[in-house]
């Protein structure tokens, strides 16, 4: 599951994917696909623990240290919440957390789902970003 | 497509036509597609009646109320209070000072909790909702209960969206001290049989308090005829400004509650040892008021009342049944909310697809709808569900526009489904 590649690298492969539609509904209908093909969380992590607050679809995220790096696993009960939750995990899993904490995720805006990201929008995005970050601070401090 | 010209066939009907013109944001496009605006439940676009009174107001009118000895303040002063007189002819109030303004359905709600509540509400004592409620028409409530050692309880709501009313009857005989209720549901559309629940209730010496948000965009309302004890309705949802509420109070209630916030305007005299309070509607109108968006509220009321609240209601009743029809035609499509008497909501789900992903398509396609539990969390729970896709219409939405929610549901399944 690992992917190769830095953030800049593996940002750049998902903005070369979706460059290949031309027109908004490709976009999200790729989008979806990617969330469809992003493993289930275990029910087991599907908690208050795991749960990351935005109004609307329910998002968890789980994340973890191996070898120095950040590994995060999650899910949404929403399909496009799902893919935005894919990209992030495809682009930030297995970074080294500095890396993470750095990042400021520019490729969304390329693929034109900015305003996902937007704390307006109550998608929990936004929350799960900061989350991602928090934990992989918490991490890069340590190392 | 369906044609609205055939409305206008036929005399003393209302076309949107006529009408949809004056709203500058409704000839907007997002995404580079017309916008479809059905959102009107969370807050109704404006006329350009009032967008010009507010800049009319504040291009040459602006003082303040009710200090100045001066030309301009006495001006702003008497536009003020003709607004009043306004607001309560439109309620059918009994007279001006039975009506406050306030910052919106909410505030004058927690006005009456903060207030009215502690006089009546004691230990041990209920406050009755309905299931239905909007979070602002429970909240408060519990506040209030939280305060004088009482407690809320709800009326159930049956598998259509209508308050199972043997329930409501059974439960108004336990202790129940005030009855607060919705006119109209933001989050199904139900009217509620307000009039024959708050005969009952003052049968029993209880007092009821309305919230009136969703009704007034749609329906004449008259006060006297409900003979509800308090009122509530926001500007904003009915074509005026936001920041602007009225709330209407039985005039022998205004007596009986103490002030709300301290403050200028609401005194009669003050000393450190003491201090008198004003008349209603001052005594609770603490500080300078929202005087540009009253003056322009009151522009909205004279739109509404131009065009004639039954002939809005009847005109809407229609664009409802057939936007119903429109979308019960699609597949997997299931209504949230299927009362007798409904206005101008439509909640749904389309199969399993999530209201978020349903409302980010639509968006794309230029409808704005609300999505998610819109405000009322005991109701999403109550039918099991997470929330709902609600398309809410007003006096200038279109049959055409329905068409275009249709098609766009039914370009969601495709992407979803
Ligand atoms: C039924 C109902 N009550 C109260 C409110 C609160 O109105 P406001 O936010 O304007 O105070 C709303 C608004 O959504 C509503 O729909």
């Amino acid at each position: 599951m690992a992917a190769q590649g830095t953030i800049r690298e593996r940002a750049r492969d998902i903005v070369e994917e979706f460059g290949l539609f031309d027109d908004w509904m490709g976009k999200y209908e790729y989008l979806i696909e990617i969330g469809q093909g992003l493993p289930p969380l275990d029910p087991l992590y599907k908690t208050e623990a795991y749960r990351i607050h935005g109004c609307q679809a329910q998002v968890w995220v789980r994340p973890e240290m191996k070898n120095g790096l950040v590994f995060y696993e999650g899910d949404s009960d929403a399909l496009i919440t799902k893919g935005l939750v894919a990209l992030l995990i495809r682009v930030l899993s297995g970074q080294p957390p500095q890396d993470v904490v750095e990042t400021s995720l520019e490729f969304l805006d390329e693929i034109g789902m900015q305003d996902h990201l937007s704390a307006t929008r109550r998608n929990g995005l936004a929350s799960m970003v900061r989350q991602l970050k928090r934990f992989a601070q918490v991490h890069s401090n340590k190392t | 497509m369906h044609a609205t010209g055939a409305i206008q066939d036929i005399p003393g009907k209302f076309d949107p036509a006529q009408v949809r013109d004056q709203f500058p944001a409704l000839r907007r496009e997002v995404y580079g597609k017309p916008l479809v605006y059905l959102d009107n439940a969370a807050s109704s676009q404006k006329p350009q009646a009032v967008i010009d009174r507010l800049i009319r107001y504040y291009s040459s009118e602006h003082s303040n109320v009710h200090r100045g000895v001066h030309f301009l303040s006495r001006e702003a002063t008497d536009a003020y209070e003709a607004a009043r007189k306004r607001a309560a002819d439109f309620l059918h109030a009994p007279s001006e000072s039975a009506v406050l303004y306030t910052r919106g359905a909410t505030e004058g709600i927690n006005l009456v909790a903060s207030s009215f509540g502690p006089l009546h509400v004691g230990q041990g004592d209920v406050v009755l909702v309905s299931h239905m409620e909007h979070h602002s028409n429970i909240v408060p409530w519990q506040m209030l209960c939280e305060a004088q050692g009482a407690r809320v309880r709800a009326i159930p709501v049956s598998d259509t969206g209508e308050i199972i009313y043997e329930e409501f009857e059974r439960l108004l005989g336990e202790r129940v001290r005030l009855l607060a209720i919705g006119h109209v549901s933001n989050a199904l559309g139900t009217i509620n049989p307000l009039q024959s629940m708050i005969r009952q209730a003052h049968e029993l010496g209880i007092p009821v308090v309305v919230d009136g948000a969703q009704a007034a965009p749609h329906m004449k309302i008259d006060v006297q005829a409900l003979d509800c004890d308090f009122y509530a309705l926001s500007s904003h949802k009915m074509f005026g400004p936001t920041g602007v509420g009225i709330l209407y109070a039985k005039p022998e209630h205004l007596k009986a509650m103490g002030p709300w916030q301290g403050g200028g305007d609401m005194i009669e005299t003050v000393t450190f040892e003491q201090t008198t309070y004003n008349e209603p509607p001052h005594k609770f109108e603490a500080g300078t008021p929202n005087i540009a968006d009253v003056l322009a509220f009151a522009e909205a009321i004279d739109f509404l009342e131009g065009i004639g609240q039954d002939r809005i209601a009847a005109y809407e009743r229609d664009l409802l049944d057939y936007a119903t029809e429109r979308l019960l035609q699609i597949e997997g499509v299931r209504l949230v909310g299927t009362a007798t008497e409904k206005a101008s909501v439509l909640s749904f789900l389309i199969g399993d697809i999530h209201p978020y992903d349903a409302g980010t398509i639509l968006d794309r396609l230029g409808i704005a709808v609300r999505t998610g539990h819109h405000c009322a969390q005991p109701l999403m729970r109550r039918f099991g569900i997470p929330g709902t896709v609600r398309a809410s219409f007003a006096l200038y939405n279109t049959f055409d526009e329905a068409d275009a929610l249709a098609a766009g549901v039914r370009r969601v399944r495709e992407m979803l489904g």
